[in-house]
């Protein structure tokens, strides 16, 4: 069970946290002005990295509130941890 | 006319783990630029240090998320929320009794933590997580929300639904020598 | 030492005073307190305990600890109470234990399946893959069910198991595993800076080696007695926790360990009510690992005959046990440890009849001559005889040939640092050449290894390495800590030493088959060669072929050895081959520590609701919806489901009934842009909701297809009460607060659920209104100011309420709602009034059947995640002028408009008595092949007489009129397909 650092609460077991897919995907302002395959780009396409993934988090048995989080999908390794509207921080390799 | 007592799903049997009397409870919602001004018509400062809470008198704030508030009051009156509601009326901010959503159970005495830490994954050690501290977490697989009142007190809220799962578990925790 | 009796006069850690009885097969043996059922069995001269698995060829006990491959028993406690599958090795005795063998038939001494060992040549690697590959239906039905009678290890127990079994988590600043020499010290110096130390050992006492340390000072004083101390010690400190007889199996990723503690099975009487073993799921800031190592088996033909064993647990038991095990005994040895071996044993008066060493002269080997043991250099060993036990060993040295008789013989092949935590942790190991070994190099986690588990053998060694070990991971956990790590000053008067092989060993007849590489899986030399000759290169497919390694004992004993052979065969080296991944549990524990408390009823929450118990003392059926129960149907006088639900259901409709609908989903959304979100969020138009009115909402997914529906009331201008379906409750708060919290921060709105806080009680059926009126506080009922689809807040039973004015039976029907603390009283008082009107409790099952009457989709019934408003028949509730809402632009891509998309239908059956199964596949009629559909609700209605079903069919709202077929194992169902609403299409009842 990993240990997650919310921004809010500090550092917290998994088992409190819900998973929310690939950060850093807005939903388009007014989606009828896409076409159909802009749409599809929106809705299903997502990245699928070996190494940092910036991705959703959600302290749903806490603090309730979203985070995004810097997660190497290799060791399972959480980089940084920043709320909603923050940039992805630079991290150095 | 009508036995207007409220119920309670615990079995009522007493040790370290005991039934708490009903309380009045609410959600509070608020953002940050308000807070000062939503604590001084509520008449208790709303904390804003993550996990901590505050008390006046019977009423207690407890910090659930950065906006967010649970509000205690220990004389269960069916008209409390409202009041409080009157006296926030012009403010923006959202509160919602759940007075009977959840109910609540105090666990006391030297082995607190240890029937706790069946179940709940939190270091409850009170380096970690001292007096005062307050937080939503799971106990097994049911959602809690876990104050310490004391070195060897917490209460613990749980959704009523909830409430004999949690109290059978407990139990089997505390009759563990 | 008299015959049949291996225990020496004195020594061993065991308590003579303590004499306990226990049974082996039947057969009734003696021990004393502080043995192993394995010690005890070698005290009484047994040591054929299992056969293997393959060819059930007579097996020993061959080691000391969790190593051990063949000592594999099952202990009865009584009735209900047996365990298969333990080692004897880690079985502490008690008085009246009762251990049997396992994979034997019908007894060890003869074994029918022995016959498998005759035609071994027959079996070679790969054989199950090679052999039974046709024809196709033997398979299933003569080879499978052998082989499955064949295979698996042991006997599962039939009963339920009566224990119960504990879990806690631990949180420490440093978790020390193995209570070895720099385990302890580890712990020690961790301690004294004051972190927690949490510190185990999967044993009985802590110690490790030290158990059975003879002839060795540390500090001055025996070891026996600085272990002692030291244990004292760390017993008498407030930040360590010691917890014997518990094995950490498992390493997961940021330092969350498991530990499995046994704490009744060493009694004889356990405590009742007192769990059996304890999970400890244990999250530490530092971890130091001090797994010790494991002595390698050599590799040569016939190496697996009874009293054929490692050194090291010979010396192990005489040491610890106070056990010989045996009278005359051969030493083959690759590392100094088997020298260390035979002097102990000779010190013990124990006749060592040769040692020989497949390598070369050197000190060791001359200082043996010189204490006057007969030693061959240069060794090959050629095999061995013997039955049910060891009798002899043939061995070449020189050119010269000999078979040299002996009751056991002992292998020292060198030493196997352990691990597997380390590489389950996922740190990288490295190849140690002088060591021959593989060695923790990278760690992934806050951890470190120290002693004999990273190649540290001495005992010096060991402890400094420990000290060091346990300074650094407090100082890592942020505990300042003074300088200088204490130097031990040990005197040890037969050192471990050096040395070792890797591989089979020199055999002048290597034609020779059994050559055992995985005891426990019976894996030979041969086969892995095959593999080799075959083209498999990995180690991961090799021991995929051959099993080697994939026993219960995961290749503790076995890998290094098969990587060696591969090596050879292969002409590459061992880190080119690689190292098969090390799993969790490290040692096999029991599923009872695994589940813990979560059996029976509290294998997950029951939720239940304020009125569960009145439900239950009405004699209601339950169903599981979600984690719910909820009351299924109330039967009445023996009554089955059929006739209960056609009597609530003609109750409801004839006159009233009451419902239980406190598990719907209950939101509260509350702010001066509550209308706005709402609008964003639903497919339905909001802004004009008048207060006090209700909606009937339709949420989707952003992909466009129904999520979850339900009733929505206006109570303000800035707030709603939202409900949702019961198994939708958590997935709709959590979608809001995700577009709120991540998408719509402009908003100034707030959720919270309000699922509990209400009791739901639904009163429904034409006289709904007559029972509660004379309830209901400050509220008119009447039509006129309380229509259909209204929501009002008032006071009933003298306690607070919000009533709705809501329907999903197509009756009249309220909704009333009360704080639950209220609930059970407010539905007593409106049940004893309703008996006047013929009131019935109905449960889920009428529930649905007069929703279906009248149309009403429920979500995850008629929808499936692929259905979209229209298909469902809700495009009306789409609010057509809003520019965007939540899925509206998914609506127009070109699939989602196709016509000949599945839409929601109903079905009549021609015969009227037959109801269609929910799921059957729909065809048109008289044509083969293509489902058009599927059958989503059926059921038998009492009120229309006949039965009714809901559908979705490809075109479904162009085909009202045509006949259809559901093909059924009993013939094809005719069925007519018409509108999806069986009962008043104008909704005229519910307005009244």
């Amino acid at each position: 069970m990993l240990i997650i650092p919310c921004p809010y609460c500090g550092e917290r077991p998994e088992l409190e946290f819900s998973y929310g897919g690939q950060a850093h995907i807005d939903r388009p302002l007014a989606p009828t002005d896409l076409n159909d395959e802009e749409w599809n780009e929106y809705l299903y396409v997502r990245a699928n990295p070996k190494g940092r993934h910036a991705e959703r988090w959600r302290h749903i048995h806490g603090c309730a509130r979203f985070f995004n989080a810097v997660r190497d999908t290799r060791t399972d390794h959480i980089l940084a941890t920043y709320k909603v509207g923050e940039p992805a921080p630079e991290i150095p390799a | 006319m009508f036995e207007t007592r409220i119920a309670s799903p615990f079995s009522g049997e007493s040790g370290a783990i005991t039934a708490v009397a009903p309380l009045g409870r609410a959600v509070l919602r608020c953002r940050e630029a308000d807070i000062g001004r939503v604590s001084d018509k509520l008449g208790l400062a709303l904390p804003q240090a993550a996990c901590r809470s505050e008390s006046n008198g019977p009423n207690s704030a407890l910090w659930l998320g950065p906006d967010e508030w649970l509000l205690l009051n220990a004389d269960m009156q069916d008209g409390w929320v409202p009041g409080l509601a009157a006296r926030l009326d012009g403010e923006l901010c959202s509160l919602v009794d759940v007075s009977h959503r959840q109910v609540a159970l105090s666990i006391d005495g030297e082995r607190a933590e240890e029937i706790l830490a069946s179940g709940c994954a939190l270091n409850l050690s009170l380096r970690a997580f001292p007096v005062g501290m307050c937080t939503r977490t799971m106990y097994a697989r049911a959602e809690i929300v876990l104050w310490r009142t004391g070195p060897r007190s917490f209460y613990l809220d749980v959704w009523r639904s909830f409430a004999r799962y949690v109290e059978a578990l407990l139990r089997e925790a505390e009759s563990e020598v | 030492m008299t015959n049949g009796n291996f225990r020496m006069p004195s020594g061993g850690r065991i308590d003579r005073s303590r004499p306990l009885r226990f049974s082996f097969d039947g057969r009734n043996y003696s021990g004393f307190d502080g043995d192993t059922v394995a010690s005890a069995l070698l005290a009484n001269g047994v040591h054929l305990v299992g056969r293997s698995f393959k060819y059930h060829r007579p097996r020993g006990i061959m080691g000391a600890g969790p190593d051990e491959p063949n000592a594999l028993i099952g202990v009865r406690r009584d009735q209900e109470r047996y365990t298969p599958n333990l080692l004897a090795t880690q079985t502490e005795l008690y008085e009246g234990l009762d251990a049997v063998s396992q994979n034997r038939h019908p007894s060890l001494e003869k074994d029918r399946m022995a016959v498998n060992d005759k035609f071994s040549r027959f079996i070679p690697a790969g054989f199950y893959y090679k052999t039974f590959m046709w024809p196709r239906k033997a398979w299933d039905r003569l080879f499978e069910p052998r082989i499955r009678a064949a295979a698996g290890l042991g006997i599962a127990p039939s009963e339920p198991d009566p224990d119960s079994y504990a879990q806690r988590y631990a949180h420490c600043d440093v978790l020390v595993i193995g209570a070895g020499p720099a385990g302890l010290t580890a712990a020690m110096e961790a301690a004294k800076s004051g972190a927690q130390v949490i510190l185990c050992d999967d044993r009985s006492a802590m110690g490790g080696s030290l158990l059975a340390a003879k002839q060795v000072t540390i500090e001055g004083a025996p070891a026996a007695r600085w272990l002692a101390g030291t244990l004292d010690s760390l017993a008498g400190m407030a930040n360590v926790t010691l917890l014997p007889r518990t094995s950490a199996f498992g390493y997961y990723p940021h330092n969350w360990i498991g530990l499995a503690q046994k704490l009744t099975d060493h009694l004889a009487d356990a405590p009742p009510g007192q769990p059996r073993e304890r999970l400890w799921q244990v999250r530490a800031r530092q971890v130091v690992i001090a797994a010790g190592a494991i002595e390698r088996p050599l590799v040569f033909p016939d190496n697996d005959r009874p009293g054929i064993m490692l050194a090291d647990a010979a010396r192990t038991y005489l040491q610890q046990y106070g056990v010989a095990v045996g009278r005359k005994i051969v030493v083959v040895a690759a590392h100094d440890n088997g020298y260390r071996t035979a002097h102990e044993l000779k010190d013990a008066g124990i006749e060592i009849a040769v040692i020989a060493d497949i390598r070369g002269d050197s000190p060791v080997a001359a200082r043996a001559r010189q204490a006057g043991f007969r030693v061959l250099t240069g060794a090959a060993i050629d095999g061995t005889s013997g039955k049910l036990r060891v009798a002899s060993i043939t061995l070449t040295s020189g050119r010269k040939r000999e078979t040299v008789a002996c009751d056991a013989v002992l292998m020292a092949g060198g030493l196997t640092p352990s691990v597997h935590l380390f590489s389950q942790s996922r740190g990288k190991l490295a190849w140690d050449e002088h060591l021959q070994a593989y060695l923790p190099d990278q760690s992934a986690e806050a951890e470190r290894s120290a002693g004999a588990c990273r190649g540290h053998f001495a005992l010096d060694e060991a402890l400094a390495d420990g000290a060091e070990a346990g300074r650094l991971a407090a100082e890592a956990a942020g505990f300042a800590f003074r300088p200088a790590a204490p130097v031990y000053t040990c005197a040890v008067a037969h050192p471990i030493g050096g040395g070792g092989h890797i591989g089979a060993a020199p055999t002048s007849d290597p034609a020779k088959p059994k050559a055992f590489v995985d005891w426990q899986n019976d894996v030979t030399a041969a086969d892995i060669l095959l593999a080799a000759r075959e083209g498999f290169l990995s180690i991961e497919h090799v021991k995929r072929y051959t099993t080697t390694g994939m026993a219960t004992d995961q290749g503790k004993l076995s890998n290094i050895n098969a990587l060696g052979i591969v090596s050879e065969a292969t002409g590459r080296s061992i880190p080119e081959i690689g190292l098969t991944t090390f799993r969790a549990p490290y040692t096999p524990i029991s599923f009872g520590t695994l589940a813990g408390r979560a059996r029976r009823d509290l294998l997950d929450p029951a939720r239940i609701t304020a009125i569960n118990d009145w439900a239950a003392q009405q004699g209601a059926v339950f169903e599981d919806v979600g984690n719910w129960k909820r009351a299924h149907f109330f039967p009445k006088d023996r009554e089955d489901m059929h006739a209960a639900v056609a009597r609530e259901c003609l109750a409801v409709r004839e006159r009233v009934g009451i419902f239980d609908a406190s598990t719907l989903g209950k939101i509260e959304i509350v702010g001066p842009d509550a209308a706005e979100f709402m609008n964003r969020f639903y497919v339905n138009a909001w802004m004009k909701l008048g207060v006090g009115k209700c909606r009937y909402g339709v949420l989707l997914r952003e992909d466009g297809f129904v999520l979850d529906d339900g009733v929505v009331g206006r109570l303000a201008p800035d707030r709603f009460h939202v409900t949702t379906t019961t198994g939708g409750a958590a997935r709709v708060l959590g979608m809001m607060e995700d577009y709120l919290q991540t998408e719509w921060s402009d908003l100034d709105v707030w959720l919270t659920s309000t699922t509990e806080q209400w009791s739901v009680i639904a009163v429904q059926g034409p006289k709904a209104r007559e029972v509660i009126e004379p309830l209901v506080e400050g509220l008119d009922l009447s039509p006129e100011a309380l229509p259909h689809m209204s929501i009002a807040d008032a006071q009933i039973c003298g306690v607070p309420m919000r009533l709705m004015r809501v329907s999903f039976t197509g009756e009249l029907g309220y909704e009333v709602n009360v704080p639950s603390g209220y609930g059970a009283m407010v539905w007593q008082a409106i049940w004893e009034r309703g008996q006047a009107h013929g009131m019935v409790a109905y449960g889920t099952e009428t529930m649905h059947v007069l929703r279906a009457e009248k149309g009403f989709i429920i979500i995850g019934q008629e929808t499936d995640g692929t259905v979209t408003p229209d298909d469902a028949g809700l495009a009306w509730a789409i609010g057509k002028a809003k520019p965007d809402f939540v899925g509206k632009r998914s609506l127009a891509r070109p699939a989602m408009t196709d016509p000949d998309r599945k839409q929601l239908v109903g079905l009549l059956t021609r015969d009227p008595h037959i109801v269609l199964e929910e799921g059957a596949q729909i065809v048109a009629s008289g044509a083969v092949g293509a489902s058009i559909g599927h059958v989503t609700s059926a059921y038998h209605s009492s009120v229309l007489g006949k039965s009714i079903a809901l559908a979705m069919v490809r075109g479904g709202r162009a085909r009202l009129g045509e006949r259809l077929e559901v093909p059924m194992p009993g013939g094809a169902v005719a069925v007519d397909v018409v509108a999806p609403i069986f009962l008043d299409p104008k909704g005229d009842r519910v307005h009244v």
